[in-house]
This record gives structure tokens, C-alpha cells and sequence, in this order.
């Protein structure tokens, strides 16, 4: 067994360094590997998005009560009372002026005088589990309360939902065209290497090896250097995004943007991808260029 | 060993061999000579599978090989010993891995056949250039590494094409000396060489038949050889 390490070096070494190949094996695979990570992070952000979204919007609702000057209270006291007698509903609160001026703020500024605003009153509700039936609260407040819609967000919910999955696709998406794009070019260095070794393949040839060993020589490089550079690459790229700003509400989701939890450990499998994407790439070129190879 | 049954061989439109027929039974001892051109490489390439006759038989150790898939022939080459004209070695690995290499690709591992592969360059006069590169060797030491190549794996037939071609008289005897040697071990011989006096010299050392290729046919030669 001692001597075992040697003989596999020696069935390496049949084929010579070609350093330029090889250079650009490990290149392509390191930025392939730092892209991929990105792809990864963007992919798991969205997936992650996409949850909260919607779950933090599908338990909430919010009524809205537009009625002519006058009749705004007794509509709003109508609302309360509807929705402290139907079942589902857990909690609800009538939002303040203070809280319709904090809403508004981001768009309109902190100094916003409300009272020149012909704003609707809003009643934010929470959903129980079970919830309540959305439709039977709806003709409930329409013959209560004429002036007021129940909004449970669905409309603007869905697409948003549907965008951050999207996402999430366009993320896994790219992963596999970056390993697409990894195979080829090494199996483009892998032909070049074969090409720039004829000689060497036709000697091999003559003392009796067999094209699965001569095919090994060279995949065995280049499985190895794109396995290298992969680590290289997914090593930087999990550096940058755990660089990024942390997440927050004002940053939105950009700052969101990187792996949490056991998440981080998703990008290690990069470099082993890395290299069978090399090894299946390097392998069939070799084969379909040493059939060629008579 | 090898029969050539009927055997046809153009390159080109040139008509290099046509309807040879010939034995060379194992334990043998030929030479094979001609003009230049005259298809003596072709002859041996056939010999070793590296050609295939475009019509007739050749059978390597009982093996048509026509039906040979290319692992086979991966197989048969192992048996048979190729010194090359040109050697052909590879540049960047010292002497003894070149010396080494029909075990390398055998799957075996050198460094277990050390101590043979070092009496083995001995035997052929470079134990003091083992790690030299075969650039850095003279034509006559390439000539004798190739030999030493040849026969690592212990071979049944050793095949040389033109082995003395850069070498001097004397380097020429020790080169035949070598094959003779392996001769009476019970191997086959089997070289291409338009040097007469070569094979003059070597029917003094041993029972060496000589082919002569004349007019694309393969022929025992006339006494005047």
C-alpha cells in the first residue's frame, strides 16, 4: 500500500504540465464558484421573502370606512362592533391619526396635516386559526356599514408572493447555467490539452494503454483543478456575502440578501458540483477525442 | 506468433504490400530489409496493430486482428516490444519513468518493479542516466532506452525499426548483442534494418532469418544474405 500514492502520481504525471489550460481551468471554476454563490443567496433570500410575505400578510386584513361627513362615526362604531361579534377575527384596532400620519410619512413626509386630508378610517384586523369567512364579513359590513371595504390584501398579496418565487426560480436557474457554463469551458481547456498532446497520446498508445487510461490522466486534472477553484471561489463568495449589511426594514431586500442558519452550508456543496460538472465534461471530451484519435 | 495471410496494405493509392503471406513463429529471430519506402515500417506497424490491412489476415498471437476492439489491441501491444525509429518518449518524464511507462499504463505500480527497472538500465548501459531527460540523451542512449522499454513488461516479441539508424558500428554490436540476448530467452525478434552488415553480423551470433521486401511481396532473402 505504501508504494500505492506513487503509482497513482506516476499515471498522472504520463501527461505533461500545461500550465495554460490548467490556469484557466481553476480561473473559470473559482469565478463560476463565486457567481454560484451569489445565485445561491439570491435564490434562498427570495425563498425566504416569499414566505414571510406571505405569512405576515395573510393573517392580516384591514377595513376601510369611506362615508359622507357625519355618518363616518356611526359607520366606524358599526364596523367595530361587526367584527367583535364574528368569529375569527382575533384582535382589531382602529389606527389613530398618529398611525394613518406614520403610514403616510415615507411618501408624503412627517409634517402632513390630516385633518385637511379627506382620509378613509382604517381598522387593522388579525386573522385567528381557524380564520373568519371573508365573505359572510363582507355582507355583514355591507349592510351595516355601506361605507366599508374589507381588504385582506389578496389582490397585491398574490403578485408579490408570486414575484419573490420567481425570483427564487431565476436564482436556481442560474446556479445551473453557471455549471453549464463551468462544463464548458472546461471541456473547451480539456480539448485543447488533448490537442496540444498528440504525441504524448500516441506514445501512451504504443505501449499498450488503453483509452480509459489515458482518459483518466487528464481527467483526474482538470477535476482536481476545477475542484480547487471552486473552493477558492465559493470561499471568497460566502466572504462577500457575509460582508453584506445586515438585514433590515430599511434596507428591504437587498440588506436580506445572504444565507441564515444551516443555509450557510448550502454553498459547500458548490466546489463538490464543481467537480463532476469538470469530471463528466472532461471525461466525455476525451473520449469523443480520442475515438477520433486513431 | 504472427501469420500474414494474404495481406494488402496501400497508403495513399500506392499499393505498399500486396498478397503477403508469411510466418513468424515464436522464438524466432528476423530481420526485415528493403529500400527506403520499400513498406518495411508498414510491415511492422501491421505486425503490432497500429495498421490494419486493408484486405487479408493478420493474426497476432492467434488473434484476427481485424475483430480487435481498440481495448484489445490496448492488450495485445503490451505483448509485443516496439523500438520505434524515433523512440518516442515522453519529454518531460526522467528516463526510468519512460523506461517504466508499459508498466505505468498496465496499471502496475514501477516503484514495486524497482529493483528490475534498475538492473534493467543497467543492462543496457544507463543506470547513470535514470533520471536524466530523454532530450539530454545522446541517439545511441535513446536507441537503448528504447530497447530497455521494449522489454520491461517481458514481452513475446520484440519488434525494432531501423534501432541502429543513429548509432555507431560499435554501439550497433552492443544494440544486436542485446537483442541476441533476447533472443535465446525465447523471444521473438523481429527488425527492420537496410544495414547489412548488421545482419551479417548477427547470423554470426545467432539463427536469424532474413526477409527482403521486393515488389510490395515479402520474401526469404537470396544466400548473398
Amino acid at each position: 500500500m505504501a508504494g500505492l500514492p506513487r503509482g497513482i502520481a506516476a499515471r498522472d504525471r504520463v501527461v505533461p504540465p500545461t500550465g495554460f489550460t490548467v490556469r484557466l481551468t481553476v480561473f473559470a471554476a473559482a469565478a463560476m464558484a463565486f457567481l454560484a454563490v451569489f445565485a445561491l443567496a439570491l435564490s434562498m433570500a427570495s425563498d425566504r421573502l416569499a414566505e414571510r410575505w406571505s405569512q405576515a400578510l395573510a393573517r392580516s386584513a384591514t377595513v376601510r370606512i369611506s362615508a359622507p361627513e357625519g355618518q363616518v362615526e356611526a359607520q366606524t362604531e358599526a364596523v367595530l362592533k361587526v367584527l367583535a361579534e364574528t368569529p375569527g377575527v382575533a384582535s382589531f384596532r382602529r389606527l389613530s391619526r398618529e398611525d394613518q400620519a406614520a403610514l403616510l410619512a415615507p411618501w408624503l413626509g412627517p409634517d402632513l396635516p390630516l385633518d385637511a386630508l379627506p382620509l378613509p378610517e382604517l381598522v387593522e384586523l388579525t386573522e385567528a386559526d381557524p380564520g373568519y369567512d371573508s365573505e359572510g364579513l363582507r355582507l355583514r359590513l355591507a349592510a351595516e356599514a355601506p361605507g366599508a371595504v374589507l381588504d385582506d390584501h389578496a389582490r397585491w398579496r398574490r403578485p408579490l408572493v408570486e414575484a419573490a418565487a420567481r425570483l427564487q426560480w431565476l436564482g436556481l436557474i442560474s446556479v445551473l447555467l453557471i455549471g453549464a457554463t463551468l462544463a464548458a469551458m472546461v471541456t473547451l481547456a480539456a480539448q485543447a490539452a488533448l490537442a496540444a498532446n498528440g504525441q504524448v497520446i500516441r506514445t501512451l498508445r504504443l505501449v499498450g494503454a488503453t483509452d480509459a487510461f489515458i482518459a483518466r490522466a487528464f481527467v483526474r486534472r482538470f477535476t482536481v483543478r476545477a475542484a480547487w477553484g471552486a473552493l477558492m471561489g465559493t470561499g471568497a463568495g460566502l466572504l462577500a456575502v457575509a460582508l453584506m449589511p445586515r438585514s433590515s426594514v430599511e434596507g428591504g431586500f437587498l440588506t436580506g440578501l445572504g444565507f441564515t442558519g444551516a443555509g450557510w452550508m448550502v454553498p459547500l456543496a458548490v466546489p463538490a458540483l464543481a467537480a463532476v460538472a469538470a469530471f463528466l465534461a472532461t471525461r466525455l471530451a476525451a473520449f469523443r477525442m480520442l475515438r477520433r484519435l486513431t | 506468433m504472427i501469420a500474414f495471410s494474404d495481406v494488402s496494405y496501400s497508403y495513399g493509392g500506392d499499393n505498399l504490400l500486396s498478397n503477403v503471406s508469411l510466418e513468424l513463429p515464436q522464438g524466432s529471430f528476423h530481420f526485415l530489409t528493403g529500400p527506403s519506402g520499400a513498406g518495411k515500417t508498414t510491415f511492422l506497424r501491421l505486425c503490432y496493430a497500429d495498421l490494419i490491412a486493408a484486405s487479408g489476415r493478420v493474426d497476432v498471437f492467434g488473434q484476427d486482428v481485424r475483430g480487435l476492439s481498440r481495448d484489445a489491441i490496448a492488450h495485445l501491444r503490451r505483448r509485443v516490444g516496439v523500438v520505434h525509429q524515433d523512440c518516442q518518449f515522453l519529454d518531460h518524464l526522467p528516463l526510468r519513468e519512460n523506461v517504466a511507462l508499459p508498466i505505468t499504463v498496465a496499471g502496475g505500480n514501477p516503484e514495486e518493479e524497482a529493483r528490475d527497472l534498475d538492473e534493467l538500465l543497467e543492462w543496457v548501459g544507463l543506470s547513470g542516466h535514470r533520471d536524466a531527460l530523454p532530450p539530454q540523451l545522446s541517439g545511441g542512449e535513446r536507441q537503448r532506452a528504447a530497447l530497455a522499454r521494449a522489454v520491461v513488461m517481458a514481452p513475446d516479441m520484440v519488434i525494432a525499426d531501423e534501432p541502429t539508424g543513429n548509432l555507431d558500428w560499435e554501439m550497433s554490436l552492443r544494440l544486436l548483442r542485446l537483442l541476441t540476448e533476447l533472443n535465446r530467452m525465447g523471444k521473438t525478434v523481429l527488425i527492420a534494418t537496410h544495414d547489412l552488415n548488421l545482419i551479417r553480423a548477427a547470423k554470426q551470433q545467432t539463427q536469424a532469418r532474413v526477409l527482403r521486401i521486393r515488389d510490395r511481396q515479402v520474401q526469404p532473402a537470396g544466400a548473398d544474405l
